[in-house]
């Protein structure tokens, strides 16, 4: 329990006094998180908006992939992208591998199926909702998407929250792809894990403070989101 | 304002429809004149909200043919529908009715200025900003009324618009329609509402069992109705 209360005191120190090493892993990881998260949303927003409004043969077939793909674990897709990006894969000679970019890829990846899921999820509901009313107005399921997309988007940010949680959670896709590399790759999951193997507790201690603090916040920013959006939704 | 070609008269030819093997209209055949609205009557499950949405063009015909005088052209909507349940935008009041319009291809600031003309028809534009979905039921579906009317529709269909209403909000409503037919815009509304039906209708068709049974102009209809299923239906008895 001794060691326990030490480290938590060291953490709590290295927060307080901003410590440089650790605002950066922070400052890195919120970059890649952040980017991956608007990558994966630009691709699976409208793919799953596309999905909730069309029909057609294999359509069920599609939502069980994606909606397996959820689950994807992120050593997996980490594995995937280190075979793309690696010196003899297909995209090996853009240089990506052990850099943040590759580290934004990997989370892309991950979680862009994730944001269709719920996106078609949630849409679904809505477009049940409207799709006579758009009908009469002359707009078919193609013209609908962007209509859904925007009428959707208090329920589409938590989707895009929850996207983010995952992927600033997750350590096995970036450890994979981005090889923890001190300064450069390093974020806070990485560190963690590496840190408390080597038994420097106070700072795994003081980032895993921080990531619990990241994903509080977004938690409650989602709770924000929703009862503004039932103000709206009356 | 208005082309001077017109959709009018719509031609009814042998309506039929089907849902999940129940024939819910059996040959329906009638003619729709530009003129004084048209309220078509009769109990619950007489087929009027079908009827409606077939010749709006939400449903496909089971058989038979909705003809209008010329060939429908989505790009500039000549007819337009407002439902007993109107399905409103989560958007501010002046975005639910700027939205048509802009698919119709109406640009911003014809768009504003119909949008406010309309609004303004219906009593609702100092609540131009607010959220429409928190508007109370009788604003929703005056909302729902200035959102069609802004397309300036040849033909407007109405179904049981004040199924739902209080009566003051009917009467807010039933003014707003009865101003649109004064415009010349051609109403063509279901009730189950006896009352309404003689406050606005220039004539009437009397729907039963999926059948027309009746087809007069109003004053004939609520005076003399000629068939004893129109005669029952008026006296409140429950016809079915």
């Amino acid at each position: 329990m001794g060691d326990l209360h030490a480290a938590s005191t060291a953490a709590l120190g290295l927060i307080l006094a901003a410590d440089p090493a650790v605002m950066g892993i922070v400052g890195l990881s919120l970059q890649v998180s952040l980017t991956a998260v608007l990558l994966a949303a630009l691709v699976g927003l409208p793919l799953g908006a596309l999905l909730a409004v069309t029909r057609f043969p294999g359509r069920q077939s599609v939502i069980v992939a994606l909606n397996a793909l959820m689950g994807l674990p992120p050593v997996v897709a980490g594995l995937l992208i280190y075979l793309l990006l690696s010196r003899s894969g297909p995209l090996g000679p853009l240089g990506l591998l052990f850099t943040p970019s590759a580290m934004v890829i990997a989370q892309a990846v991950l979680i862009a199926p994730i944001l269709a899921a719920l996106t078609r999820e949630t849409l679904s509901g809505l477009w049940e909702e409207y799709a006579e009313q758009l009908r009469s107005f002359g707009a078919g399921p193609l013209r609908a998407v962007p209509t859904l997309l925007w009428d959707g988007r208090f329920a589409l940010l938590t989707v895009l929250l929850a996207g983010f949680g995952r992927a600033s959670a997750e350590v096995g896709a970036v450890m994979i792809v981005g090889g923890n590399i001190e300064g450069f790759t390093r974020v806070m999951t990485t560190a963690i894990a590496l840190e408390t193997s080597k038994g420097d507790l106070p700072l795994a201690l003081a980032l895993g403070l921080v990531l619990m603090g990241i994903v509080l916040a977004v938690n409650v920013l989602a709770q924000v989101l929703r009862s503004a959006a039932s103000r709206w939704a009356g | 304002m208005r082309a001077p070609d017109t959709i009018l008269p719509l031609c009814v030819e042998a309506l039929r429809f089907a849902a999940g093997g129940v024939e819910i209209l059996h040959g329906v055949s009638f003619t729709l004149e530009a003129g004084p609205p048209t309220v078509v009557i009769g109990p619950n499950g007489a087929g009027k909200s079908v009827l409606l949405r077939l010749l709006h063009g939400l449903l496909p015909p089971g058989g038979g043919a909705v003809r209008w005088a010329t060939a429908p052209d989505r790009s500039a909507p000549r007819q337009a529908m407002v439902f007993q349940r109107p399905v409103l935008l989560r958007r501010s009041v002046m975005a639910n009715v700027a939205y048509p319009l802009a698919l119709a291809g109406i640009g911003p600031r014809e768009r504003a200025r119909r949008a406010e003309e309309a609004l303004d028809l219906v009593g609702l534009s100092a609540l131009a900003d607010r959220p429409a979905r928190r508007l109370s039921g009788g604003e929703q579906q005056r909302l729902a009324l200035a959102r069609a009317a802004a397309l300036g529709p040849e033909v407007l269909f109405l179904d049981e618009p004040c199924a739902s209403l209080d009566p003051s909000a009917t009467r807010a409503v039933e003014e707003i329609v009865a101003a649109l037919a004064r415009r010349g815009t051609k109403i063509v509304m279901t009730t189950h509402d006896i009352g309404q039906a003689r406050r606005l209708a220039g004539d009437v068709i009397f729907l039963h069992r999926g059948r027309v049974v009746e087809r007069a102009p109003a004053a004939r209809f609520f005076v003399a109705p000629e068939t004893p299923e129109a005669a029952a239906f008026l006296q409140g008895e429950l016809v079915w």
